[in-house]
């Protein structure tokens, strides 16, 4: 009997796992716009995907 | 598509080079800076600014990659829906106001208001809700899974452990639904209490805490694992109806007072020069500049130049006004015409516009939800559940002490409003969304029950019913047997080529019916108040008031003559606006005559108002179109012209006090008193992201016919909320009954309420639809003009006029 114990836990560790990747995806904000990410993966991008960070010295390619 | 925009080719930047970065200089005021920025330290900085030419997935590229445009510019993040960029810099490599130049120059301007620099920022609410969500449907599903072995009886197999265990996981899963996710609904039914007002949100709490509550002690008396399935189930399902009933139009602000209409900066002449500057910083006396088309701030004097001010959107009245040195201009007015300098005389917030919202109108708050349908109905609701559950509890006291608990929960289990605290929401929340279809945008759900109580409308004249554009502008010839009656191709050139250098409205309305021409004009001349003349291809043309070209020796034929051509000549009589003379080589010629249009179908929409409606027609403009409006209107519709924002408010409040509910149709900040007070304040708007005064609906001015289709549909909606709330009613009649005859079993508990829930849901939203589809049917959805990219647009604005 104790099969079903085990089934019980590992269900809700499943459903727990889920409900935190939830709250996280929540905290990181993703929920906030849910149109534009929509479109950010219709433009066929060059090769280079995000900004540089910020620094003091003139990037190579302007 | 990437490839358009390749940054080597810096496509973007040689277009709209003429802005000046010295423009946009007021935003590195530390004052405005501060409160524009988001976030700042000495490395880097944010700053999220609204960017309306932001329509497609182009732009968010484009806008996404503005680091390979300036170093000093980092991560940017497009929100779509708001039309938004939160843009990350540098500020010692870029500063704000340079930032701002370099969007505008690849064509998205910063919108810029007064308003934002009070605005406080908007609150991370949104995030809470989701989490209330998404734990109420965590526990919902897996109390659920464990529930359902016990429903069917399943657990025999497995001994009474497993019911123990279910039972206790399921309150704990339970728990924090019903202190985190259920939280509101303690608040406002606590709130409620307080006030001493039966909202909905009583029984609902009461009901809440009665299923828990059970359930705990079957689970302490080990008699079975409560009812926390049905409990986060309509928790749920509640917060979901919630959710849809607040999902709000997010790139339409539907608020918004005079200091959204205000640019954020002007141009002040200083001894040392002219500087940009904040509005917020003006000061009594500050002497500023004025070129064409911007927007006069504060109530001034009139110190140099040729005032020709606008005040259409504040007035309604739609001709402009003409000032000399030392007059005395109105905040709100916008300069058509050459450059001007005034001389503040009163604060900005204490000018003779700003004055308006200090009426009471503007004050009160007001309580949209208390009124509604579904309150009505609670209250009564609420105290007959209470009663109907003493009661019971009453009798089993007698017959069988034992029972009274239980069936005094049971009651106010089986109670629970859940239906009907849906009916409302999903209702309005469908009509909404149908209404946002035809750019009908309703600020938010008791709009729509409010709109099918209206008895009375009242609507403006200038910019609501009417529009200055290309199809309102005739031209009359005289009588004179040598001449041509009408304009010859070559003719309707010339003077489309020397119109075209005036920026004065009716030159840019005749420029839009002649069609745009461009030869080589000489001598060109405007005299404001008066006329422009000009000699084009060896002929000298003028164009003007009739005292103007009498001044210059012409012989002038009245308007009135005019009209009389027109009638002997059988063609429709122009209804009397403005007009312009036109001379050639020194001949009279012929008139322009200059009339307001009405909006396409709008006799069509007034006749079918005023068979159900009391109708009113407020104008800030003038009587010369009294007798038009008055045979479109008929004999028993009011109608005032010459009317004062104030006026127009107080005729509303003199309606409302005769017990009529107005809905109020406007455009401009004249109306903005009208539409506040008014129980529906509808703004119509030419273009959907361009300023809207305070209003309960915003709607595109295209789909004005459609209104009494609107009205219709939502009398309509209204019904299908009675419906709603009256098959609740009858499952909360039949649950209560059995419960109340101590008879009801976990399972049919468990079984009505999702099963009423649903069935409401499905024939609220259901009918709605169907209804807007039925009603609308006729109508075309409006169609989004394909609007070219920013970049693509070749430069066709004219540089200002200096």
């Amino acid at each position: 009997m104790s099969v079903i114990l085990i089934l019980i836990l590992a269900s809700l560790g499943v459903a727990v796992a889920f409900l935190v990747g939830f709250i996280w995806a929540v905290r990181n904000g993703q929920y906030e716009d849910t149109c534009t990410p929509a479109m950010r993966m219709l433009a066929d991008e060059p090769a280079e995907k995000s900004p540089p960070p910020i620094s003091k010295t003139k990037p190579s390619n302007p | 598509m990437g490839q358009f925009y390749e940054l080597n080719s810096a496509p973007g930047t040689r277009i709209r080079a003429t802005t000046v970065a010295a423009r946009w200089a007021f935003l590195d005021d530390p004052a405005v800076r501060q409160k524009l920025l988001d976030y700042a330290d000495e490395r880097q900085a944010q700053v999220t600014l609204r960017l309306p030419a932001i329509h497609c997935v182009a732009c968010v590229w484009l806008l996404e990659n503005l680091f390979k445009l300036h170093p000093g510019i980092g991560r940017s993040v497009v929100n779509f829906t708001r039309r938004e960029a939160a843009i990350t810099f540098a500020p010692d490599m870029i500063k704000l106001g340079e930032l701002a130049a370099l969007l505008a120059s690849i064509g998205y301007e910063p919108e810029l208001t007064f308003a934002e620099t009070e605005k406080p920022k908007p609150s991370p609410l949104r995030k809470k809700q989701w989490l209330q969500i998404g734990l109420a449907a965590f526990a919902f599903g897996n109390i659920m899974l464990m529930s359902l072995p016990v429903y069917l009886g399943l657990d025999r197999f497995n001994g009474p452990w497993f019911r123990l265990l279910a039972g206790w996981l399921s309150l704990a899963m339970a728990l924090p639904v019903v202190t985190f996710s259920a939280s509101d609904f303690w608040r406002s039914a606590w709130w409620s209490l307080r006030q001493r007002r039966l909202t909905l949100e009583v029984p609902i709490a009461l009901g809440l805490a009665a299923i828990y509550g059970q359930s705990f002690f079957e689970v302490l008396a080990q008699r079975g694992p409560g009812y926390c399935d049905s409990l986060t189930g309509l928790i749920f399902v509640l917060l979901c109806g919630r959710l849809f009933q607040q999902k709000t139009h997010e790139c339409l602000t539907f608020d918004r007072d005079y200091k959204g209409f205000f640019p954020l900066a002007v141009i002040r002449k200083t001894p040392a020069g002219e500087e940009s500057v904040a509005i917020s910083r003006l000061q009594t006396g500050d002497r500023l500049v004025l070129r064409h088309g911007e927007l006069l701030p504060a109530d001034a004097k009139l110190v140099g130049g040729e005032a020709c001010l606008d005040y259409s959107f504040v007035t309604g009245e739609s001709e402009p006004v003409r000032c000399a040195p030392g007059a005395q201009l109105y905040a709100g007015g916008r300069q058509t015409g050459g450059r001007i300098e005034v001389e503040t005389i009163r604060p900005v917030a204490q000018s003779r516009l700003a004055a308006l919202w200090d009426n009471a109108a503007f004050r009160k708050r007001r309580d949209d939800d208390l009124d509604s349908l579904t309150n009505r109905y609670s209250r009564r609701f609420t105290k007959l559940v209470i009663g109907i559950a003493l009661a019971a509890a009453v009798f089993w006291l007698f017959r069988d002490a034992s029972k009274a608990v239980p069936v005094f929960t049971a009651v106010l289990i089986v109670a629970c409003p859940c239906a009907l605290a849906l009916a409302a929401p999903l209702t309005h929340g469908t009509a909404r969304r149908v209404l946002a279809r035809l750019n009908l945008f309703v600020k938010n759900a008791t709009v729509i029950e409010r709109l099918a109580g209206v008895d009375t409308i009242v609507l403006d004249k200038t910019g609501t019913l009417t529009t200055a554009d290309a199809s309102g502008v005739w031209f009359q010839s005289t009588e004179d047997r040598r001449q041509q009656a009408e304009l010859s191709a070559a003719e309707a050139q010339w003077i489309a080529s020397l119109v075209g250098h005036s920026t004065h409205p009716h030159s840019v309305r005749i420029v839009k019916s002649l069609g745009a021409a461009a030869l080589p004009v000489t001598g060109f001349r405007e005299t404001p108040g008066g006329g422009i003349e000009g000699e084009i291809a060896g002929h000298k043309i003028l164009l003007g008031s009739s005292d103007w070209l009498e001044e210059r020796g012409i012989i002038y034929r009245s308007r009135s003559d005019a009209a009389q051509i027109t009638s002997a000549k059988e063609s429709e009589p122009p209804h009397v606006g403005s007009c312009s003379g036109v001379a050639i080589d020194a001949k009279f010629r012929g008139v322009f005559l200059l009339e307001s249009t009405l909006r396409p179908e709008v006799e069509k929409l007034v006749a079918q108002f005023g068979g159900r409606f009391e109708l009113a027609l407020l104008s800030g403009d003038n009587e010369r179109e009294a007798a038009r409006f008055r045979k479109l209107f008929g004999e028993r519709a009011t109608l005032r012209f010459n009317q004062s924002p104030a006026d127009k408010l107080e005729f509303i409040r003199e309606l409302q006090q005769r017990g009529r509910r107005v809905m109020m149709a406007g455009d401009g900040l004249n109306d903005s008193g009208a539409l506040r007070q008014a129980d529906v304040g509808v703004a119509v708007v030419e273009n959907l992201g361009a300023f809207s005064p305070a209003s309960d609906v915003i709607l595109g001015a295209a789909q004005l016919p459609q209104l009494a289709e609107v009205l219709a549909f939502s009398r309509q909606t209204a019904r299908v909320v009675c419906a709603g709330i009256v098959i609740s009613a009858l499952y909360n009649l039949v649950g209560v009954s059995i419960a109340a005859a101590g008879l009801l079993a976990p399972m049919v508990c468990a079984v009505l309420m999702p099963l009423s829930s649903a069935t409401v849901l499905a024939f609220t939203c259901g009918m709605t639809a169907w209804s807007g589809r039925r009603i609308f049917a006729a109508v075309k959805p409006p169609e989004t003009p394909a609007r070219p990219h920013p970049l693509l647009e070749p430069a066709m604005k004219p540089v200002e006029a200096a």
